[in-house]
């Protein structure tokens, strides 16, 4: 029989989603062609075949008439990712995305001879070891419950390095103790960092929206929040202007931006937070910042002073001999550009070396590190190979306990502080998330993700949309396109923020309040248990069932 | 909730009067442990002051165990012993052991000279080897062997106990001027001796009630700081060695003790006159913050009598006095027992954010956290 297929031509069938369209119900108002920013969508004519009579006797007859439809583009370079954005706009529910189980698409998207790119987060490995974690110890009879609304809580955490009550220059004068000596600086923050993402990773809007709510949780509710620049600098009037205090800047491993920031410091009226080096991404550990060049749009290249290119940031920072030697070089000349004034902290991958590198800056005998970030696999990224997202990582929740419990047995806990991040918050419960990891050890926590979720963005751990690599960001969180970057209204992106973190610290409070404790439980192993034995086993909690 | 207890007099007294002052709040106790802590001791124990003394209790295996080991550290003087005139009945209801020791011992040779640090080194290290070897067969157990110190701790009925070692009657024998005591145990551990407060270390002396709700980050902490820090039985032995940590080791004043186990709200601390030092004091002993329901009662090496709470507030305490005593106790009906005409209107119910101190003139001072 003649072949009337070419089994290599790629169809709906072979993709992640499908297009579900109902032309009975559509209108042919164009909306979601116009609105798909992947281009998924495109207006056809099909040949249609009715059945109709149209004399006062019955005499059925076939017409055929051509009518317009919307169809979905069949190719990997237009393929539709999920974004459910025609759907959003279809006036009549005429169409949306539905998951393809029988799609072939990973062995078909590989077209150009080159890995797949993509942004968003980890898709291979969704189980949580945070949700088989229960707050178990409940205070009863000898130790009384706290009101969580009566009481007051304490909800601080270090940020910079702390001495030891040995290392403190302290002098007794008169039966007081005075400080004769200097001290690193160590600033006492909200436990909950926004996390570092730069502006060209995301849009300007969406930078703004996060800016935006730090304040108004610093200024109006007096939530200690800071949040980190990301790697790339940030808008010169931002950085001398008095927000800048709420501010982390970050240094990665590219440097961008950050000639613009040594320029700016005669004129900051406020010392950041704290400056942060990024050695290394939970979400694609070992692979460098990738800002592909569709999204370094001309206030990008300002900021970053670079021209529009990939700009690709080395996998780790460029040592004359050794990394360690190139890190503590940047530790010692942060530290001394702001004249010791502002903590420098330091974040890396998890990794099962996390804690060697942890005991290795416990014993820094100079008391640079101002704090110890680490970022765990379920973490979000702008760009990445999909190899390394879904493929390389380490979970978090275990290796800041490892990090701690390395600490204790070293007699250095709280030392240098240790915030966890990487999937913290993922299902929306930050507070839970953020608690459970404080009483493994961890002073703080950071996140991103959830933060670009409340903006507005879709994607999610299966599979949707994740192409915050492409420039085409359905959402407007994280394009630099003009048009698309007003889809994201940035006041009511800022408010939900806001509004978020205030019910996470109240829930916060729930959580403090039953366990009896009025500042943060670091380190109290005792109030938890895992209703999985490996987990209760490995960060050594009770396991109950 | 332990009921706990400190008196402190200008005139030396007889337990009996702490006995005393305990009974009335025995209510709901569950006979779970007895102890007793003396210091300033006079009557029989008067002329050895400055001599180490070794309280222990053992089976007989253990008094051999016990004097063969005494012999081999240096201590082969045994200059006085105190042997209770037990009152034998037919059922006690306490646990109790073939043997308790009060045995005041010479300095070896080698020590004699040595400065008080080095004595003081001794006297720690001889109680924890001597603790560690009795551990190994559950042979006795080693409260205290300091000068001036004596230690009773048993398992079960307070009274009972007393009435064995013949406490509740006054003599002229056992004296002290200042004598800390506690009914009950802490029972949300195992019922062990070593679990009963008051604790001892090198001179300090300390009880608590309630929970330290941060015991495990007080214990992972200690355990690194310093090798007297052991045991961990209670939670509130926690609070002995943060004192001992922070007044004996880094040599802080008394004062940054509060400071230290009970920090003040970030939000008091930015207005404190002191800040700077207690951001730092926060920041450096965080792991050693309390933050359940606590009163603590201690002793000073030179006997200084305290209390302090909670930052809640959550457990009670008074304080009260008359020209010749001042007692520490949780609750006041205890009090009234010993103290019956004292002027009620002067005792001293301690907020949250204050130290009571009592000095050896009996002068009661609130120091103010703020
Ligand atoms: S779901 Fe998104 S990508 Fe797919 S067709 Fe609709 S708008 Fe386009
Ligand atoms: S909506 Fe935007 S930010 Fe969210 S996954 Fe898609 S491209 Fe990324």
């Amino acid at each position: 029989m003649e072949a009337n297929i070419k089994i290599n031509d790629i169809t709906e069938n072979d993709l992640n989603w499908k297009v579900e369209y109902d032309n009975t119900r559509c209108t042919r108002c164009g909306r979601c062609i116009s609105t798909c920013t992947f281009h998924a969508l495109e207006m056809k004519v099909e040949r249609r075949a009715y059945t109709v009579s149209d004399t006062k006797v019955p005499a059925p007859k076939r017409v055929f008439s051509t009518i317009p439809v919307v169809k979905q583009i069949a190719t990997i370079k237009q393929k539709c990712v999920g974004c459910g954005m025609c759907e959003k706009v279809c006036p009549n529910q005429a169409i949306k995305p539905v998951r393809n189980i029988d799609t072939r698409e990973n062995l078909l998207n590989h077209e150009l001879g080159s890995p797949i790119k993509r942004g968003g987060r980890t898709n291979l490995s969704i189980e949580r070891t945070l949700d088989r974690i229960k707050v178990g110890r409940i205070s009863q009879m000898t130790d009384p419950s706290l009101d969580a609304q009566r009481h007051t809580f304490d909800m601080l955490s270090p940020f910079g390095r702390v001495l030891g009550p040995e290392e403190l220059p302290f002098k007794i004068e008169n039966d007081e103790l005075k400080i004769k000596g200097s001290i690193p600086p160590v600033h006492w923050i909200y436990p909950i960092i926004f996390a570092d993402m730069s502006i060209g990773a995301l849009s300007t809007r969406a930078w703004e929206a996060i800016c935006i709510a730090t304040a108004i949780l610093n200024e109006k509710y007096n939530m200690p929040v800071r949040m980190c620049s990301g790697e790339g600098g940030m808008p010169i009037k931002l950085m001398q202007s008095k927000y800048l205090k709420y501010m982390i800047l970050q240094i990665a491993s590219g440097h961008f931006g950050w000639n613009r920031i040594i320029k700016a410091m005669p004129q900051m009226t406020e010392d950041p937070a704290g400056i942060l080096i990024k050695i290394g991404q939970g979400a694609k550990p070992g692979d460098g910042g990738l800002l592909m060049a569709a999204k370094v749009a001309r206030h990008i290249q300002e900021i970053r002073g670079v021209p529009r290119s990939d700009l690709l940031s080395p996998p780790n920072h460029q040592g004359l001999y050794s990394i360690e030697e190139s890190v503590q070089k940047m530790f010692l000349s942060f530290n001394a550009a702001f004249q010791f004034r502002v903590p420098v902290a330091i974040k890396v991958a998890a990794s099962s070396s996390s804690v060697s590198v942890y005991n290795n800056l416990l014993r820094d005998p100079y008391h640079i590190v101002g704090g110890f970030f680490l970022d765990g696999i379920q973490g979000g990224t702008g760009a990445a190979h999909e190899v390394s997202l879904d493929h390389t990582g380490h979970p978090v929740v275990s290796k800041v306990r490892d990090a701690y419990i390395a600490a204790v047995n070293q007699g250095k806990q709280g030392r240098i502080p240790l915030w966890g991040g990487g999937g913290v918050g993922l299902t929306g419960t930050m507070a839970a998330d953020a608690f459970k990891m404080i009483c493994l050890g961890a002073n703080g926590v950071f996140t991103g993700k959830i933060l670009i979720q409340l903006l507005g963005c879709i994607g999610n751990e299966n599979g949707r949309c994740n192409q915050c690599n492409t420039g085409l960001c359905p959402t407007g969180v994280t394009t630099q396109d003009y048009r698309l970057v007003q889809r994201l209204d940035i006041d009511k992106a800022a408010e939900t923020l806001v509004n978020y973190m205030l019910s996470v610290d109240t829930e916060f409070r729930k959580l403090m309040a039953p366990i009896g404790n009025s500042s943060l439980p670091v380190g109290r192993s005792d109030a938890l248990v895992s209703v999985d034995k490996g987990i209760a086993d490995k960060l050594q909690i009770p396991y109950a069932c | 909730m332990c009921r706990i207890g400190c008196i402190k007099s200008i005139e030396p007294f007889h337990p009996s009067k702490a006995l005393y002052l305990m009974l009335p709040q025995q209510e709901g106790h569950d006979n779970s442990g007895f102890a007793i802590v003396m210091k300033d001791l006079y009557g029989i124990f008067e002329p050895y002051k400055e001599l180490p003394l070794l309280s222990f209790s053992c089976t007989n295996k253990g008094k051999e165990i016990i004097s063969n080991f005494m012999l081999k550290k240096g201590f082969s003087k045994k200059i006085f012993t105190w042997e209770p005139d037990f009152v034998e009945k037919e059922h006690y209801d306490f646990a109790k052991m073939d043997f308790y020791g009060f045995d005041v011992f010479n300095y070896p040779e080698s020590i004699l000279k040595g400065s008080v640090k080095e004595k003081e080194e001794i006297l720690l290290n001889t109680r924890l080897e001597l603790r560690k070897l009795l551990e190994k067969t559950a042979d006795g157990y080693v409260f205290s062997f300091w000068p001036d110190t004596l230690t009773i701790k048993e398992i079960g009925n307070p009274n009972d106990i007393g009435e064995y070692f013949n406490l509740w009657k006054e003599n002229k024998d056992i004296l002290a001027k200042n004598i800390m005591i506690q009914y009950r145990q802490n029972t949300n551990y195992e019922i062990v001796r070593y679990a009963a407060h008051p604790f001892f270390l090198q001179g300090y002396t300390l009880c608590a009630n309630g929970e330290n709700t941060f015991y495990v980050k007080n214990k992972e902490y200690q355990q690194s700081l310093h090798k007297g820090y052991i045991g961990f039985e209670s939670d509130s032995q926690c609070f002995l060695y943060t004192l001992h940590y922070l007044h004996h080791e880094l040599k802080w004043p008394f004062a940054y003790y509060k400071h230290v186990i009970t920090p003040l709200p970030f939000e008091e601390i930015e207005e404190h006159p002191d800040k700077q030092i207690l951001y730092k004091i926060r920041e450096s002993l965080a792991h050693l913050e309390i933050n359940g329901p606590n009163t603590v009662i201690g002793l000073l090496p030179d006997n200084t009598m305290f209390t302090v709470c909670d930052s809640k507030k959550l457990r009670p305490v008074v304080v009260g006095a008359d020209n010749k005593i001042v007692a520490i106790t949780s609750e006041v009906n205890g009090l009234n027992v010993i103290l019956p005409d004292r002027d009620k209107t002067k005792d001293v119910y301690p907020n949250e954010r204050e130290t009571v101190v009592v000095t050896n003139e009996l002068r009661i001072e609130r120091w103010k956290q703020i």
